[in-house]
């Protein structure tokens, strides 16, 4: 078989339409490290309670998942403060090692709600946009993939400047190195680690939206994302938001090119040999040690 | 402006302060000695809302703010620049200052800027850098520089000299003096006795737990017991 230019450049097109929802996971997952010091076990089970929410908004209201778009941001927002508020926060005691325990169990309890209150099956939905296709170059992708891409680098925009340039980002950042400091000039160190978490699982929201229109939902998607968000986020560099933007890009078109030149079932591999790869030459990661 | 009346403190079994009482009014510097360990950071962070009192209280412009948090008592003026600066190291020298004014005299926060850059040039030099990659002596400014941003009514100085060369300890005390000069309540504490002295209008000496020894600054300074006691001379 010859893979000639135009088949590996659309495979390379649609990894990087995937490493865009996988950045956007791994945005929200790197964050919560970045301040929290915590890994957030609950992330794929987060997203996949979102994405029942999207499918649930369309089946029941007909709202399209582009338009659901704010109100699932606003709402994932909410339930991530919720969560870090009444459940995460108090039931740590201040102890990394027991959030880690508690993100784990709010897992198992979303999972099983859903299977639950969903079954196992797996859901797809279908809009009349579903199947359109855009031409670049000499590759041709469906029109929810570029959507999906393109919506995720603007969500990472915005989620950057907000970071970058406000008083809440720059609060936010100063908590997850020096949190004596933060409480001497009247942050509210509590309020901030419930709100960096919210932002956070609000990214999942974001993800959950611009995912469906391609993709299916089922109680177990999360695990999909999750650990290939891990991935990502490591490979990144823990905490570093640059890392999780390049990383996810990196991971999708690895994924896709394996997926081309391995196959389906062995295209993982190309993850993990990329992953091995840059960390035996960067161990901390593509920008470790930066914000 | 500041009443601190029987303050305990300490940290879980551990009591440090046995009932403080001490008090600074407007526009004055007082200044708190003490030798190492004898609990005068904890005084501080008590006051700040750090850490919650065992007992005693303390007011704030005749407001109880024991126990209260400390975003409410930042709000209302009483700022503390901490021991070892506990600046942010991974924002710039800007942000680092612009978080100064996170609760307080946000809409003033480029004129207050300006006017941290008056009083410390080697500052705005170094806007853009990273805090952390600072000389000590400029993150002590920067420190300081912060704590300013909130136009503080009562700015409490936690050993501001630490770590600096003598010829930079010169230059700090002299600028203490300075924004003293402004107006502003300082509660200074420190290991330099002497300038420190120099510089207060009253000072309180701590020992085991209590204020053993308080007054003028000028008529502690010859107190045969604090030298005896304290300066070792
Ligand atoms: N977080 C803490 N937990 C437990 N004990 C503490 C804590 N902070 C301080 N201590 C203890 O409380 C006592 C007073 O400490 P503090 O820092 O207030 O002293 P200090 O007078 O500021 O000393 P220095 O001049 O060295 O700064 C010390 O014995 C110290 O070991
Ligand atoms: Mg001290």
């Amino acid at each position: 078989m010859i893979y000639d230019f135009p088949i590996i450049f659309s495979s390379v097109m649609n990894g990087l339409m995937l490493g865009g929802i996988y950045a956007l996971v791994a945005l929200g997952l790197t964050l919560i490290y970045g301040v929290l010091h915590i890994i957030n076990f609950a992330h794929g089970s987060l997203l996949m309670i979102a994405m029942f929410a999207v499918w649930l908004l369309l089946e029941t209201l007909g709202i399209d998942p582009y338009v659901a778009l704010p109100l699932m941001v606003a709402g994932m927002f909410g339930l991530g403060y919720v969560l870090y508020k009444g459940v995460v926060g108090p039931m740590s005691h201040g102890e990394d090692a027991n959030i880690l325990l508690v993100t784990l169990g709010v897992a198992v309890i979303l999972d099983n709600l859903a299977l639950y209150l969903f079954t196992g099956d797996t859901r797809i939905i279908e809009r009349p946009y579903s199947f359109e296709m855009v031409e670049i170059g000499p590759a041709l992708i469906t029109l929810p993939k570029l959507i999906s891409f393109l919506g995720s680098l603007a969500v990472c925009l915005v989620l950057w400047l907000l970071i970058d340039r406000t008083d809440l980002g720059k609060a936010i950042r100063a908590v997850a190195k020096e949190r004596q400091g933060a409480r001497l000039v009247g942050i509210d160190v509590e309020n901030i680690f419930a709100l960096t978490y919210a932002i956070g699982v609000a990214c999942l929201g974001a993800a959950a939206c611009l995912l469906l229109p391609t993709f299916y939902v089922s109680p177990q998607v999360g695990n999909v994302f999750v650990i290939i968000a891990f991935t990502i986020v490591v490979l990144g560099g823990m905490g570093s938001f640059l890392g999780a933007l390049v990383g996810g890009l990196i991971i999708g078109v690895t994924e896709a090119l394996g997926g081309l030149f391995l196959g389906e079932a062995l295209g993982q591999i190309g993850i993990s040999l990329i992953f091995i790869l840059i960390l035996l030459f960067r161990p901390t990661g593509l920008f470790g040690g930066a914000k | 402006m500041l009443e601190v009346r029987g303050l305990r403190a300490g940290y879980g079994q551990i009591e440090v302060l046995r009932g403080i009482d001490l008090d600074v009014r407007g526009g004055e510097v007082v200044a708190v000695l003490g030798s190492n360990g004898v609990g005068k950071s904890t005084l501080n962070n008590n006051i700040s809302g750090i850490y919650r009192p065992f007992g005693g209280a303390i007011r704030f412009d005749g407001t109880d703010i024991t126990g209260a948090r400390p975003p409410s008592i930042v709000a209302r003026g009483l700022i503390q620049v901490p021991e070892g600066r506990r600046i942010f190291p991974n924002l710039s020298v800007r942000e680092n200052l612009e978080l100064g004014s996170y609760l307080r005299a946000r809409a003033s926060r480029a004129k207050n800027i300006e006017h941290v850059f008056a009083i410390f040039p080697r500052l705005q030099e170094r806007i853009g850098q990273l805090a952390g990659t600072l000389s000590g002596g400029e993150q002590q400014m920067l420190a300081i520089g912060r704590g300013l941003m909130a136009e503080p009514r009562l700015l409490i100085l936690d050993e501001p000299s630490l770590g600096l060369s003598p010829i930079l300890v010169e230059e700090m005390f002299k600028l203490i003096a300075r924004i003293a000069a402004e107006g502003l309540a300082i509660l200074l504490v420190e290991q330099n006795v002497v300038q420190s002295l120099a510089i207060a209008d009253r000072a309180y000496v701590i020992e085991k737990g209590v204020i053993a020894l308080s007054g003028k600054a000028a008529d502690l300074l010859n107190d045969p017991t604090l030298k005896a006691s304290y300066l070792g001379l």
